[in-house]
């Protein structure tokens, strides 16, 4: 029993410094060697003690350094802490930026010197740095930082802690952005291989690894890596062909398969009460063909000319001016009910509103006063609009007042006929240019409407127009079927008018 | 005028084909570029790339540039405080927002930007505005010029011809500096003034000086003797022997990477995302037309990252009910602090809202927006 333990604490006498040794043990070694009654009680409180200053050297091992904030040149003492890139927990890799100050109008970036982890911020954004004093405290874990430690054999006992201290030692190295990457999708570090210095992490490490586990598709590798100063003889010149490269490809989405959260902000949150509102007011639904031939070619008769006065025609004018026309004829489209439905206003002004896909999200500015203007003032208006909407500029004064609205689905059939739900939010009037080929389809139309349509009045929308109609906002329930007669009224009406010559200066 | 610019620059033209003829020369410690860009993100992001790419240790550089007329601000500034975005958007001038610190100025076709690049060991303010003074007392030595202890360069003692800004990184740094030959001055006073009232930060505050024109008082001084003089003067002084080139800011074969860096500095979030946090408070003022009747209400506002992160509006609960004013404080949350995008999510709600209040919700969002520059 006595052989047994003076093995074991040989063993573990190697794995320890001369420093613990002579610490821990001292006048142990030599009551050790001298008595060996009771070895095994000696032995057991000797494993605690190894077993402590083993655990007490792994800490030691990870000494934590002041970086002191260095000297900015000019006679400079102090600086102002303008912004953090890090806080207290991240990791940082050398070179990496640490803070942002400011000194007498010049902004300096302070990078770490070291591998590490942030243990604190000396600071405050906004506070005055000294030069020479702690900046942030840096827990360096690279092995060249440490003192040399001597692990040369690993004995069967102290195995384990040995193998935690070495992976210890050889901790994986990534940037703050590519830890962050890393975690959004739950991937260990240790299984990444890293390429860049040092074994270090990098981005594209991460991505192959995620490719290799989901077979994504990966956005292609930056093409502008860190170019390679070149030195004032001996380096390499950068060679012309590298410094000509194509420009790099738009980045694909890779699938990364996990959850994402966020709150709901601003425009998006008032939009979900706006729709909601909305679904508290009857739909009915009607839909209609009209055939748009004859606009088609008077569109491109009158193109040129609108080109020429700087404005795009589209077709969106004439179909607004044509709504504006049949409301002229039936005005209680273009009204509003109270909250308690007790009272109909009806609008003189026939402010036509125009649903606008913008970076925003979807709006709805309104070409005001439809009634007054000709179809080349409302493309005129249309386009400012438009305009403003790309820009991102809309104001309140274009987004307010609609009383009637347009929205353009654009080449998209609608599907089917569409049976009026109270739980479909669409746009009042739905517009879609579809395929020329297709036979003119009946709505709820009556086949009377069409062959009059047909026979008298192929009018303004000769093209295979499917006209889709809800009132939308403006009218009670109960009063569905009432209405109904208006609006294949108002759908004969745009035909009616068709008949107008397009020479009416009325409508240029 | 653009072509003049370069064309007459000291020397014979060369072409350049990559980066690596145009800064590898190893006969001469000093290299000087004219960017025969006017676009402010384009010579920004040149800047950058400069800063970043070449090596300055055995080397100075010397850039020349000038921009359309433009807005910029320095790195910890707040654009709401420093400029007038409504008044610079009908007049089309953008904001941009610089890497180095320093207050906010107007530039135009009328004024020289030089940027000094140099090691870190080298930077030496001073030793540049040197360049700069002793040009301009060679060619005009009538002129009383003087550089000042805040690195500003004064005319007669009294006027501010120059201002400067820098930028250290890791191993670079760059020292650039306005030189106003013939500014539009009175852009200057219209556009460098608050975007909206009440305003309070911590942002590095600009602090106003009464400038003026070279041309002013040396009207003989034209502009292509200006740049010759200041490129003679920095060959001499940092001992050049190339002469001045003229480089294409956008040229990416020349530059890799510039066109990325330019798209940086051009996005909302370099450009206003950056502005440190600040807060609004000011008083409302509502009125109704029928019946007439006025009323005051108080906002505060708190910006993060340009986006609003909290909101309050306090209207007296017998002109709106709290819930509405509440519900629009609401609707702002998380969104830019922009009058546009606040329109879009004020318009939003105003839809949903009918009857008597609706006229004076509506001034109300009117005046909010209002209050957002």
């Amino acid at each position: 029993m006595a052989a047994v333990t003076r093995r074991s604490f040989s063993a573990l006498r190697v794995l320890l410094t001369q420093q613990y040794r002579r610490r821990s043990f001292g006048p142990q070694n030599l009551r050790l060697s001298r008595t060996e009654s009771a070895p095994s009680r000696w032995a057991a409180s000797l494993q605690t003690s190894c077993n402590r200053t083993l655990q007490t050297t792994v800490e030691r091992r990870r000494p934590v350094v002041q970086f002191k904030l260095s000297d900015i040149g000019e006679g400079i003492m102090e600086v102002t802490v303008k912004e953090w890139y890090v806080k207290e927990g991240d990791r940082v890799s050398q070179f990496d930026s640490i803070c942002e100050v400011q000194s007498d109008k010049a902004s300096v970036t302070i990078t770490s010197r070291y591998d590490g982890v942030i243990r604190r911020l000396y600071y405050e954004a906004d506070a005055t740095a000294l030069v020479g004093k702690p900046l942030v405290d840096i827990e360096t874990e690279s092995a060249s930082e440490l003192s040399q430690e001597d692990v040369v054999e690993t004995p069967a006992m102290a195995r384990e802690e040995h193998t935690h201290q070495e992976i210890k030692g050889h901790k994986t190295q990534a940037t703050p952005a590519v830890r962050r990457l890393a975690m959004e999708n739950n991937i260990k570090l240790s299984e990444v291989v890293g390429t860049g210095k040092d074994g270090r992490i990098l981005k594209e490490d991460i991505l192959n690894f995620l490719a290799k586990q989901t077979g994504a598709i990966l956005p292609p590798a930056p093409l502008f890596q860190e170019v390679q100063t070149p030195g004032p003889a001996a380096a390499p010149p950068l060679s012309a062909p590298a410094a000509v490269r194509p420009p790099p490809a738009a980045p694909r989405p890779v699938f990364t398969g996990k959850d994402v959260t966020e709150p709901l902000k601003g425009f998006h949150k008032a939009m979900v009460k706006t729709m909601t509102a909305a679904l508290k007011i009857p739909h009915f639904g009607y839909c209609d063909e009209v055939d748009l031939s004859r606009l088609v070619l008077l569109r491109s008769e009158l193109k040129p000319v609108a080109e020429r006065r700087g404005i795009k025609l589209s077709y969106l004018p004439f179909f607004i001016k044509a709504a504006s026309l049949s409301l002229l004829h039936f005005p209680i489209l273009n009204s509003t009910l109270d909250e308690g439905c007790q009272n109909i206003t009806f609008k003189a002004s026939h402010n036509i509103g125009v649903a606008m896909d913008t970076s925003q999200g979807l709006l709805v500015p309104s070409v005001k006063s439809v009634q007054l203007l000709s179809v080349f003032q409302v493309a005129q208006e249309l386009t400012r609009l438009q305009a403003l909407g790309a820009a991102g500029q809309l104001g309140t004064a274009e987004l307010s007042g609609g009383t009637f609205t347009l929205s353009n689905i654009g080449s998209v059939s609608p599907p089917g006929f569409p049976t009026p739900t109270r739980s479909d939010p669409v746009r009042p009037l739905c517009v879609s240019i579809s395929d020329r080929r297709d036979v003119c389809q009946a709505g709820h139309s009556s086949s009377r409407g069409r062959h009059r349509s047909a026979g008298e009045n192929p009018g303004w929308f000769q093209n295979r127009l499917k006209c889709w109609s809800r009132p939308g906002s403006t009218l009670q329930a109960g009063s569905q079927g009432g209405h109904e007669r208006p609006q294949l009224e108002a759908v004969k009406l745009f035909q009616l008018r068709a008949t107008n010559p397009p020479e009416d200066e009325n409508l240029i | 005028m653009l072509g003049t610019f370069c064309v007459l620059s000291a020397g014979v033209q060369r072409a350049w084909s990559s980066s690596s003829c145009l800064f590898m020369d190893p006969s001469s410690p000093g290299l000087v570029l004219q960017s025969q860009s006017t676009d402010v993100f384009q010579n920004l992001a040149l800047e950058d790339w400069i800063d970043a790419h070449v090596d300055l240790q055995q080397r100075s550089v010397l850039l020349l540039w000038r921009n359309r007329p433009t807005v910029v601000i320095g790195r910890h500034q707040n654009p709401w405080a420093e400029c007038n975005l409504p008044a610079m958007r009908s007049a089309q001038v953008p904001v941009a927002r610089r890497r180095s610190g320093g207050g906010t100025v107007y530039h135009d076709l009328g004024n020289l930007n030089l940027t000094f690049f140099a090691s870190k060991k080298a930077y030496d303010r001073r030793r540049n505005l040197k360049v700069v003074t002793d040009a301009l007392r060679r060619v005009r030595p009538q002129l009383d010029i003087q550089a000042t202890d805040r690195l500003d360069i004064l005319l007669n003692g009294h006027y501010k011809i120059s201002g400067t800004a820098s930028r250290l990184s890791r191993k670079s740094s760059y020292h650039h500096c306005t030189l106003l030959h013939s500014a539009d001055r009175s852009a200057i006073a219209v556009l460098l003034r608050p975007s909206c009232p009440g305003i309070r930060s911590n942002a590095t505050p600009s602090i106003p000086s009464p400038v003026a024109n070279l041309s002013d008082h040396a009207p003989s001084l034209q502009w292509e003797e200006l740049l010759e003089a200041v490129v003679q003067q920095y060959s001499s002084e940092f001992g050049l022997t190339s002469s001045s080139q003229c480089v294409d800011p956008a040229d990416e074969a020349l530059f890799p990477g510039v066109g990325s860096m330019e798209a940086e500095l051009r996005s909302w979030e370099w450009t206003f995302g950056k502005t440190p946090k600040f807060s609004v408070e000011t008083q409302l003022e509502l009125r109704d037309e029928r019946p007439a009747a006025r009323c005051s209400a108080q906002l505060q506002l708190e910006v993060k990252n340009g986006r609003v992160e909290s909101c309050r509006v306090e209207v007296p609960a017998t002109w709106l009910p709290e819930r509405l004013s509440a519900s629009l404080a609401q609707a702002l949350l998380g969104e830019r602090f922009c009058p546009h995008r606040a329109a879009a999510a004020l318009s939003a709600l105003l839809r949903c809202e009918s009857g008597p209040l609706h006229s004076r919700l509506h001034n109300l969002c009117d005046v909010l927006v209002a209050a957002m520059g």
